[in-house]
């Protein structure tokens, strides 16, 4: 919402300078976004007086003038028809900023002439739509004057942002209210009187339909429509809008200044009796941006016997609209159900100051005194003759009366207010109180907002807290349970942070990266139906993602594009199941592309592999307290990855914990990535809660002292055996004396037979009660060998 | 020659023999030359069994002292010898301790600044009493916007610009969240008052440029009892932005402005100044918007089934991605969501870089240039 300084004047008597008006405005809740001083703006212009002309040596358009401005005389090239000598206008000198191109004035030869300086136009100062000349100000004006003196450029444009509760600020007057209420000045009377008319009778207006309820207008006879006057003009520019003519500017003016939107017909269009009812469908218009708009029942429209005049409250067509050559006119009052129009604006995508403002509620009590208003500043400024003014239906007036307790402002805020100020600001903003142990206040039509019901105290308190200022609001710390504070986070989130510095700890790298994906990765991953976007920003991220490895994959894709060779990330987030609320499932994952191991001068280069993601499962599951010694890897269940170098971790095998492996090559080409990947996933809510709160003491711990002593076994077995099967059977040989088996080796071919693999054991015994004796040892020896050959059938190599 | 001149003459002899040799090979063949069954002080020592008692107790005793001398020069001799040994066997072994490192995983790995940033939050509000709660991205119509009282059409709604799914065969369709907002209403469901929580989580809105990415993080905080006011609030948000900012004093600005799930509703302006790109927080003649606050809305307890007759609170909502811009200086929303490992490298936190209350949220000063 823009509006000058002097406008605000033209409501709000005060002294109060801009500076006071700007902080204000900002504190009471109409945030000032920009402020423009036009004084600024024509700095480096000035009056000046073209004392002589002459033809220029080599162009037959320009002239070569001399000026006279405050600083004396100079000569500049000039090519307006209009420069002649004795005409005063605006000099720009050198290092003036031309508002119109933002260009910078320097010194310049044109066609080989020097310059110094530039007479300008309209257009060029961004004032007009005038090119074909210089500006010609009054011969009485000084010399040396500031041009934004001159051309009563003086008055500042404010710009505040309006919240959608403030309807009632999308009009000057509104604005000038509240800065009243804060102590700025005093709210000057309304000015329009009733319409006079000598006549009796009026357009038949009919309403139907609940969008709008009521319809004034006032025909007007024999109006003169015309350019408007400066001040008119000098005002709508000073907003950003172009004057066009004295009809369609006063009805711009009037919304800007009450937050009124009118529309002015040419009466000589319409026929017979106005009718604002729902449209029918089949029903269409050209409408004054020139498109041709289809009709549905939820659009209102107003129409005349011949067909539809316009959309209601949004805008009025192309037909019907008022022209210079218009004399006769019929003004439009009328007021609009918000959600209709917003829902109507909004099928339509028309954007319009009227919708803008009816769709925000507009004021109802406005449609009598909006008419009156315009068909004042027709008749002052077009003349002609207003017949009495007609109306269909009844203006609403809604009637919200709520109860409140003032010492709801203490509770609520903790400022204390007094009574009597409360009730000054509530008067001052035109609400009606009467006080009592609990106030009766009235709300003003003007503010739909300010709602009946569980919320209305909170509504007034608002009111009054704003006005009163919140910086007076006293800084009151929340009450403290005594001692120190306690761990407030779930264990999902504690387990969530672990695995995070877990992972980061092992030389991962955390990325986050869309909750979306494309279609063609979304299917590569199976997603649930139901889980396309219906507007998605890009055909790239229409689908959430049914798993963290897409986004991770795109992400490595793109790095390894840029050149990189070794690539580990990772993400902590949420992975989609169906379409409803809480369908989500936390998951950890990661990827390793490229080379684990670079190019160094103490081992060899080595690329990614699976058992590194089977490393980074371990240790996120670590991170949420599962025991990396009671997971077993069984077989996968997904096809992300490589069959044969993959798996899942799990306790139960009917419940994985987390997936490993090598990507599926086929993944990695729809991904155009080239290097080795290897990816892991881990399901943080697979693994059980703790039972019980659990203390955080650790088990006794029995040390034995006696030496422990290491044994070798080789086996060969059928190469189809996995590793897991001789360490459990030879773990399980004697669980008492044998704590920890270890695979040190583990070979096919050389000289093994075809089907066969060699997979040395290093086991290690320890004693706890006595030394053992080589009897013991060679006991032990045999369970093991013996337990390994009966569940692998393995056999000791020689 | 007389005996006792052989005597000195072999100790003199053998004293050199063991003093020159020049390794430890060379000093036991003087070993045995001299102390061996047939060295030379052995061969002496055997001649004793054939002298009378009288001529034994004269060089019984001076032969024993020659191969003491001896046995305890050579003995000197063979550690003096080691010595050098030793030191020469490390000169050999001189490797050139230049040679770089592989990268070491525990320097490598960076948590992303958005994580860090949660957990930063997580930390100063745990101290002021707030739990964590979460909700989902996928939304109902009904908590994102109905139970927050933004009525069905009103142009509220619009504020958000809201990805939505298709609707199903009820004409229900869901949401992807636009704020963290629908998370009070669903905590507040499922527990009773009073309430005091932080809500962090991932947001989204159709909306791209450089300060607006289809997704960020917001966090959202609560609290409900039968006190709390608006000089709660401020003092909340002063005592939070403090902490985070790592400074003594911050100076809040509480603006009116409109939100349809506070009534009265504020921004929330922070005091600051700009030095060349860095911003300083808390000082300066400046106001920064940081976030939306204010007063809950009855109409957001009744929907959340607290007795809004008898409860009050505050609710206030920041974003997580903007604060971590500002704190480190990362001038690019969108940056933070390409992945791109060199950002990451730059902008994010070593997994024992873990902040804290007592050693400070940022390890800004641990070291010098």
């Amino acid at each position: 919402m823009k509006f000058t300084l002097n406008w605000l004047h033209d409501h709000l008597e005060t002294d109060a300078s801009l500076e006071a008006i700007v902080d204000t405005l900002t504190l009471i809740g109409l945030e000032v976004e920009e402020l423009v001083d036009p004084s600024a703006l024509f700095e480096n212009f000035e009056v000046a007086e073209i004392l002589a002309t002459e033809p220029h040596p080599d162009a037959d358009k320009l002239q070569i003038c001399t000026v006279k401005s405050g600083s004396g005389e100079q000569k500049l090239v000039c090519g307006a028809p209009n420069a002649r000598a004795g005409l005063k206008g605006i000099l720009a000198q050198q290092g003036a900023v031309i508002p119109s191109n933002g260009m910078v004035l320097g010194k310049a030869k044109i066609r080989g002439v020097e310059s110094n300086g530039m007479m300008c136009s309209g257009a060029e100062l961004g004032l007009s739509g005038d090119h074909d000349g210089i500006i010609e100000l009054d011969a009485g004006v000084k010399i040396g004057t500031s041009a934004a003196q001159a051309l009563g450029q003086t008055d500042p444009m404010i710009e505040i942002a309006i919240t959608p509760n403030r309807p009632d600020c999308l009009g000057v007057r509104g604005i000038a209210r509240d800065l009243a209420a804060a102590g700025l000045g005093t709210l000057k009377a309304d000015v329009a009187a009733p319409i006079q008319s000598d006549t009796k009778s009026g357009v038949a207006i009919n309403v139907e339909g609940d969008t709008c309820p009521v319809f004034a207008g006032c025909l007007i006879e024999g109006v003169k429509n015309q350019a408007s006057p400066a001040w008119l003009q000098t005002r709508l520019r000073a907003i950003g809008l172009n004057p066009i003519s004295a009809l369609v500017d006063i009805t711009n003016y009037i919304s800007y200044d009450r937050g009124r939107p009118l529309h002015v017909y040419d009466a000589d269009k319409v026929s017979g009796a106005v009718t604002a009812r729902q449209a029918k469908s089949g029903e269409s218009f050209v409408a004054l941006d020139e498109q041709t708009y289809e009709l549905t029942p939820a659009d209102c429209v107003i129409v005349d016997e011949q067909g539809v005049l316009g959309l209601g409250g949004i805008m009025g067509g192309m037909e019907s609209g008022s022209s210079l050559e218009t004399t006769n006119v019929l003004v439009e009052s009328a007021w609009f159900d918000a959600i209709a129009i917003a829902m109507s604006g909004r099928h339509h995508h028309i954007e319009s100051d009227a919708r803008y403002r009816f769709e925000r509620g507009v004021d109802p009590a406005s449609v009598e005194t909006g008419l009156n208003l315009a068909v004042q500043m027709i008749v002052d400024i077009c003349g002609g003759t207003p017949q009495a003014p007609t109306m269909g239906g009844q203006v609403p007036r809604p009637e919200t009366k709520v109860d409140f307790d003032p010492a709801r402002v203490q509770q609520l805020t903790g400022l204390r207010v007094e009574e009597s100020e409360m009730q000054r600001i509530l008067d001052a903003l035109g609400f009606g109180v009467e006080t009592g142990k609990t106030w009766t206040v009235s709300v003003p039509s003007w503010r739909p907002d300010v709602a009946a019901g569980l919320q209305s105290s909170a509504h007034i308190v608002e009111e009054i807290t704003r006005i009163y200022g919140l910086q007076e609001v006293p800084s009151t710390p929340l009450p403290k349970r005594a001692g120190v504070a306690r761990p407030t986070l779930t264990l999902a989130q504690r387990r969530a942070g672990l695995m995070r510095r877990a992972l980061a700890g092992r030389g991962m790298v955390e990325a986050l990266t869309w909750s979306f994906v494309s279609e063609a990765q979304a299917n590569l991953f199976h997603v649930a139906d139901g889980l396309k976007l219906a507007n998605p920003i890009s055909s790239e991220l229409s689908h959430m993602r049914p798993s963290l490895l897409p986004g991770l994959l795109d992400a490595l894709q793109r790095n390894s594009d840029r050149g990189a060779q070794s690539l580990a990330l990772f993400e902590l987030g949420n992975e989609f199941l169906a379409p409803e609320p809480g369908a989500q499932r936390f998951v950890g994952a990661g990827v390793r592309a490229g080379l684990a191991t670079p190019k160094n001068w103490q081992s060899r280069a080595a690329s990614v592999d699976a058992y590194q993601a089977r490393g980074d499962a371990q240790a996120a599951l670590a991170a949420c307290g599962v025991d990396a010694g009671a997971l077993q890897v069984l077989p996968p269940q997904s096809d992300s990855y490589h069959p044969g170098r993959s798996g899942v971790l799990a306790r139960n095998p009917k419940q994985p914990m987390a997936a490993f492996g090598e990507v599926h090559p086929a993944i990695l080409q729809a991904f155009g990535i080239t290097l080795p990947v290897v990816a892991f996933e881990v399901y943080p809510d697979t693994v059980p809660a703790p039972k019980g709160s659990g203390s955080p003491a650790r088990s006794a711990l029995d040390l034995s002292n006696l030496q422990s002593l290491c044994r070798d076994f080789a086996f060969e077995v059928e190469a189809q055996v996995e590793a897991a099967q001789l360490v459990r059977a030879a773990k399980g040989a004697d669980k008492k004396l044998i704590s920890e088996v270890r695979v040190f080796d583990a070979f096919e071919g050389g000289n093994l037979a075809e089907g066969v693999k060699s997979i040395a054991l290093e086991v290690t015994l320890q004693p706890k009660d006595q030394t053992l004796t080589d009897v013991d040892i060679e006991a032990v020896s045999e369970k093991i060998t013996g337990a390994v050959e009966k569940a692998t059938g393995g056999k000791l190599r020689g | 020659m007389s005996a006792e001149q052989n005597l000195d003459e072999l100790e003199t002899q053998l004293m050199q023999q063991i003093s020159t040799a020049p390794d430890a090979p060379a000093l036991e063949a003087v070993r045995v030359a001299s102390l061996g069954k047939k060295g030379s002080v052995s061969a002496l020592l055997k001649t004793l069994g054939g002298m009378s008692a009288e001529e034994r107790q004269v060089k019984g005793p001076a032969f024993n002292v020659l191969r003491d001398q001896i046995t305890k020069a050579i003995a000197a001799k063979k550690s003096e010898l080691d010595i050098a040994a030793l030191n020469a066997r490390l000169v050999d072994e001189k490797q050139d301790m230049t040679l770089p490192l592989l990268d070491d995983p525990l320097l490598e790995g960076r948590l992303h600044p958005v994580s860090q940033v949660m957990e930063e939050i997580s930390a100063i509000f745990a101290d002021m009493g707030f739990d964590v709660a979460e909700g989902p991205d996928m939304e109902s119509e009904f908590y994102n916007f109905t139970a927050l009282n933004i009525p069905e059409a009103h142009p509220a709604r619009q504020m958000h610009d809201t990805f939505y799914f298709e609707p199903d065969e009820n004409g229900e369709r869901l949401l992807l969240r636009t704020h963290t907002s629908p998370v009070q209403v669903r905590t507040m469901e499922n527990g009773e008052p009073p309430f005091r929580f932080i809500a962090p989580g991932r947001t989204y809105r159709c909306d791209s440029d450089q300060t607006h990415t289809p997704m960020f993080h917001q966090v959202e905080g609560l609290v409900v009892d039968e006190t709390t006011h608006m000089g709660h609030l401020k003092h909340t948000l002063e005592a939070f932005l403090a902490a985070f900012f790592e400074v003594d004093d911050m100076s809040l600005r509480l603006r009116p402005s409109y939100f349809p799930f506070t009534e009265p509703s504020m921004e929330i302006d922070m005091q600051c100044r700009r030095d060349g790109n860095q911003l300083i927080v808390g000082e300066g003649d400046d106001w920064m918007e940081i976030g939306g606050s204010g007063m809950i809305n009855p109409e957001v307890l009744r929907h959340a089934g607290v007795d809004a007759t008898k409860y009050q609170g505050f609710a206030f909502g920041m974003g997580i991605d903007r604060l971590a811009m500002l704190k480190y200086g990362a001038p690019d929303l969108r940056a933070f969501f390409e992945s791109d490992v060199r950002w990451l490298k730059h902008y994010g936190f070593m997994p024992i870089d873990v902040p804290g209350l007592a050693a400070g949220l940022s390890n800004k000063s641990l070291s010098g240039k």
